[in-house]
């Protein structure tokens, strides 16, 4: 599978954020995008997500389901969690699990939002209501919907935010065991994430991502 | 199950466990009616006879206060743009959340309206027709609240706005659910066809209601 962008021109407000960017990525491989606040990497995730309209240019998956959209193929992580404070940690992922992936049968659901509660460190957690959680365990959880549905893009914005060092080494395990699934990762972050092969897209100085 | 009952059962869950909007909804409802009979005197005449326009009017104004928070809470906590990506188109999002409403809101109101007819000295007549009028005109009210709703997502303080884009399109509901009260009361009235145009409004809101508040939120989206 591989990712493609061609010339793209992305406009927010009156000024032209991203201007002329082309990369790709195939599977396998992670592309962090970094630059100063306000270089357009946040902009370029919800392009590709299908949220932003292109101005000129074109992004495609090649190698992915035709029938569905980039952003159908993609778990976009952003800067709000996308949890419901008066559900339990466990039905909120349970929510997810079920919205994002209808096909799978109740008990093969359920055994996915028990794993992914495990590996995040969240078990203990699971009948507690998200309003009473940290804002780290909250991200955390909301992390947990990279594992309770297959997507093979991951378009993760600064995952890292409130997360703690152990957490952050969580996280980069979970992306690693992605990306040698055959997965594919964008992660605008300041974290190397400690992903040593991963390439870097540095965005805000148009002259070198050229 | 699919995502439109997965969605439509968390929403359901989601208003019984925080209440708020649900008895927000119910007690303006209760306050109004019960407040209208102090204000207009003890005519008893007077009063059953413009009880049915009191009582739909004080349900849309009630139904109106938690419109409001149809998208808002799922906007606010990132929900949405995940909810929007996820797979079912846009569309199906809004119709779960108008069909929510409509449970959790909607019905609970048809409901309290025969209990609240008694203040108004409703004709005894009538209850059955004001329970089976308000089912089937508060669809249309849920329904065509979602695009306002959608519309005013990213407004704010976008209440007042939210009722000035909406109330018109709740006119013929609200014409057509007063006048199958009336005529069912008075002798020699058809109660056929006003009642029918508003079950033809509702069904017609449930295909408009979504298409209309997904192209909105495709908007507020990016």
């Amino acid at each position: 599978m591989r990712l493609t962008a061609d010339n793209l021109k992305i406009r927010r407000g009156n000024r032209l954020v991203i201007d002329e960017l082309s990369f790709a990525a195939v599977s396998g491989e992670a592309l962090l995008l970094t630059g100063p606040n306000g270089a357009g990497k946040t902009t370029l995730l919800r392009a590709i997500a299908g949220f932003l309209p292109l101005e000129s240019g074109n992004i495609a998956l090649d190698g992915g389901d035709l029938e569905h959209e980039i952003g159908e193929q993609a778990h976009y992580v952003g800067h709000a969690n996308g949890i419901k404070s008066s559900l339990t940690a466990g039905e909120n992922l349970e929510f997810w699990g079920a919205y994002l992936d209808a096909a799978a049968s109740r008990a093969a659901r359920r055994d996915r939002v028990l794993d992914a509660l495990e590996r995040l460190k969240l078990a203990s957690l699971e009948d507690i209501p998200a309003a009473y959680l940290s804002a780290g365990q909250k991200r955390r959880l909301g992390l947990g919907r990279l594992l309770v549905a297959d997507r093979p893009l991951w378009l993760l914005d600064e995952p890292t935010v409130s997360l703690d060092a152990a957490s952050v080494a969580l996280l980069a395990g979970i992306v690693k065991e992605h990306l040698a699934g055959g997965g594919l990762v964008l992660a605008a972050t300041h974290i190397p994430l400690g992903l040593s092969d991963a390439r870097e897209l540095r965005l805000g100085q148009m002259e070198a991502a050229r | 199950m699919t995502p439109f009952l997965t969605l439509l059962r968390r929403d359901i869950t989601l208003a019984l466990r925080e209440g708020g909007a649900i008895g927000t909804a119910l007690g303006f409802y209760l306050i109004v009616i019960a407040l209208l009979p102090l204000g207009l005197g003890p005519d008893l005449n007077l009063l059953s006879r413009i009880a049915p326009g009191l009582l739909w009017i004080a349900l849309l104004l009630s139904a109106l206060l938690s419109l409001g928070r149809m998208f808002e809470t799922d906007h606010e906590d990132g929900s949405l743009e995940l909810l929007a990506i996820g797979g079912p188109p846009l569309e199906m999002v809004a119709a779960a959340k108008a069909l929510a409403h409509w449970l959790t809101t909607g019905i609970p109101l048809a409901l309290l309206a025969p209990l609240l007819g008694i203040l108004l000295n409703l004709d005894i007549s009538a209850y059955g027709v004001l329970i089976l009028t308000m089912l089937v005109g508060t669809p249309a009210i849920s329904f065509l609240g979602a695009i306002g709703a959608a519309l005013t997502l990213r407004a704010r303080r976008g209440g007042l706005l939210l009722a000035l884009l909406i109330l018109p399109l709740y006119v013929p509901t609200l014409i057509y659910g007063i006048q199958a009260i009336s005529s069912a009361m008075l002798a020699g009235q058809s109660f056929w066809p006003p009642f029918l145009i508003l079950s033809a409004l509702s069904l017609g809101s449930l295909v408009l209601g979504p298409l209309a508040s997904a192209a909105a939120l495709r908007i507020q989206l990016q």
